[in-house]
């Protein structure tokens, strides 16, 4: 299993970071996820070795943390609040909205493979309502039309590029 | 990136460095940082701890519990190492603030947490942010790498022969993992499932040894503590609730945002003077005023100062600092149900009463909001809710009932609009979309 050397780097660092290998498991396991997508059986088999751990102990982890997950999913992954501060200013809309445009159901992943769906508790973002995460990218303050605008950006985007993109360090506008 | 607001009531002391580019250390050394650290290093422990205990600073991510009194009860000695663990898992809806002050001023966060360590005798600190904050994570690692290039962490730090190390660790959603007992587990790999106490994190906590848990604006808080002194700290805000807060507010309000007020500032004040009222011709119905874990306050009940003993004595609590503003064409029935499939999703499962009682109140209310509702379902929601008080391992089973709880006996009337097979009176839809989303 190979993963890149950015990926090595940080985790031979996290490796100094704690007293036990295992303390390293939750940031690499979502490190490796975003290198490969999801976390198939080849990646927990890896990372179970590597931390010293059972594969079962692995997963039994990774069930836990809403973040990590075992299906490979969209290119973009939507991830739309609908919690409180969402809710009051139309974050089931956009929910609907995003649902509607893309022909897919909460947790769902487009036929080609550009986006899935989901449906996410606050993210932090509450004061800028309603927000959307793609990846790790914050879009905030949307309305359903700004929403369509960047998801043609994504779209676009994920056409050039081609491969799985991780996430934008700075979250578009 | 997140916008800033301003008001003119605001007082700047967490916030003084936002906009700034303080992430940047040079910058963020022009702007008085690093000298709260040296301040410490050639102070007394007990004096530092003292000194946190004498301003009020009381514990910002819900608990309210005095900082300085955490810091004492960490033993003297201990042949285990000792930790200090900031707390930037940030994920109690409402709440937006810790988000601000990781990518405005990251070092004021190292600071405090070095501070804390020098006051208890620790050695080494952990910064732990949530999942979704990757680019708040990546802003922390870059401040951390550049604190250890100047010698501000790691050996013999600012040449004082006082050794601290600090380290990022980065999250993979789940609220419950904010609780401090969950997030030691979660710190050590482990699915976040909270510790019983005693014994309390400040006697075993990270790898058994004494921890201190502190939320970040709290440690943000300590530098300004440190150079402007416990007297002014206190100063800013009632007895016994130093300082200031950053209040997230949102919802139905004309100019939602982060805003830093003094400890006690009047809640209607806040409504509509800084957060600018309620739009679109609508009247207030309630008001979420520290995150979706405290009991709700009606229109009439918003005349309160918001400190932590005050809002105590009005029946709710001060918590995150996460204020949601509610409208008159809100449901409160959706609005209870959408808060306890928070809680429903986010309960670990360990405890039964908490996860046996948020699935059964989901499923309650998902029934009762699209027109399936007993008129004995009324009471069975407060009752349930009632029986996980207390009687959860951890805060999140009373986190679901005290809100529900509140907007049962004070929304009642419109419970009983639901019933009779009637449809939500609030929309044309009703919840079964939301129950199967």
């Amino acid at each position: 299993m190979k993963f890149s050397d950015q990926f090595e780097a940080r985790f031979a660092e996290m490796l100094t970071h704690y007293p036990t290998k295992r303390s390293a498991l939750v940031p690499t396991l979502l490190y490796a996820q975003d290198e490969v997508g999801h976390l198939s059986d080849e990646v927990i088999a890896e990372i179970a070795s590597r931390v010293d751990l059972t594969e079962l102990e692995v997963r039994n982890v990774i069930s836990y943390y809403s973040m990590l997950t075992t299906k490979p999913r969209g290119k973009y992954n939507v991830q739309v609040c609908t919690n409180i501060a969402c809710l009051l200013r139309g974050g089931e809309e956009l929910l609907e909205h995003c649902k509607g445009r893309l022909g897919i159901g909460n947790k769902g992943t487009t036929q080609d493979g550009m986006f899935s769906l989901e449906e996410v508790e606050c993210i932090g973002a509450c004061s800028w309502a309603p927000a959307v995460q793609v990846n790790y990218a914050f879009h905030e303050n949307l309305t359903t039309e700004k929403m369509d605008k960047v998801l043609d950006a994504y779209n676009e985007e994920g056409n050039a590029v081609g491969k799985w993109l991780t996430w934008s360090p700075i979250p578009m506008k | 990136m997140a916008d800033l607001v301003s008001h003119p009531d605001e007082v700047r002391v967490v916030s003084r460095r936002f906009g700034q580019g303080a992430a940047d250390i040079d910058r963020y050394l022009q702007l008085d940082g690093y000298k709260a650290v040296q301040k410490a290093l050639a102070m007394q422990p007990d004096a530092i701890v003292n000194l946190v205990k004498d301003s009020g600073l009381r514990g910002r991510g819900g608990a309210g519990f005095n900082t300085g009194m955490k810091w004492s009860f960490v033993p003297k000695q201990s042949a285990k190492p000792k930790y200090i663990l900031c707390n930037g898992d940030e994920s109690e809806p409402g709440t937006c603030k810790d988000r601000l002050i990781f990518e405005h001023d990251p070092h004021a966060v190292i600071e405090g947490v070095v501070i804390a360590g020098i006051a208890t005798g620790a050695h080494a600190g952990y910064i732990y942010v949530r999942g979704e904050y990757r680019y708040l994570l990546e802003i922390m690692q870059k401040a951390i790498k550049d604190a250890y290039a100047r010698g501000f962490l790691g050996k013999n730090i600012f040449g004082s022969g006082y050794d601290f190390e600090v380290y990022w660790h980065g999250g993979a959603g789940a609220y419950e993992v904010g609780e401090e007992s969950a997030l030691m587990e979660s710190l050590e790999g482990k699915r976040g499932i909270p510790r019983i106490r005693p014994p309390f994190p400040a006697v075993v906590g990270l790898w058994g040894g004494p921890t201190v848990i502190n939320n970040a604006e709290t440690l943000a808080s300590v530098p300004h503590i440190l150079l402007g002194g416990a007297e002014w700290f206190a100063k800013l805000g009632p007895p016994k609730n130093g300082g200031t807060r950053l209040f997230c507010l949102s919802g139905h309000l004309n100019r939602p945002g982060v805003y830093e007020l003094p400890m006690g500032y009047n809640l209607k004040k806040m409504i509509y003077n800084v957060g600018g009222g309620i739009p679109n011709g609508r009247t207030l119905k309630a008001v979420v005023p520290g995150g979706s874990s405290c009991p709700l306050l009606t229109a009439g009940e918003i005349d309160v100062s918001m400190d932590f003993d005050s809002m105590m004595k009005a029946g709710s609590m001060l918590g995150s600092g996460g204020v949601v503003v509610v409208d008159d064409s809100t449901c409160m029935v959706k609005f209870a149900l959408r808060i306890m499939k928070f809680y429903r999703h986010e309960s670990c499962g360990w405890c039964i009463p908490c996860r046996e009682g948020t699935d059964w109140l989901d499923k309650i209310l998902v029934r009762f909001h699209s027109g399936g509702g007993l008129r004995k379902d009324i009471d069975n929601i407060q009752y349930l809710s009632e029986n996980m008080l207390g009687r959860t391992f951890c805060p999140l089973g009373d986190a679901a009932a005290m809100p529900t709880i509140s907007i049962v006996k004070k929304f009642r009337k419109e419970f009983e609009d639901h019933l009779d097979g009637k449809p939500c009176p609030f929309e044309k839809a009703g919840a079964a979309e939301l129950a199967m989303a």
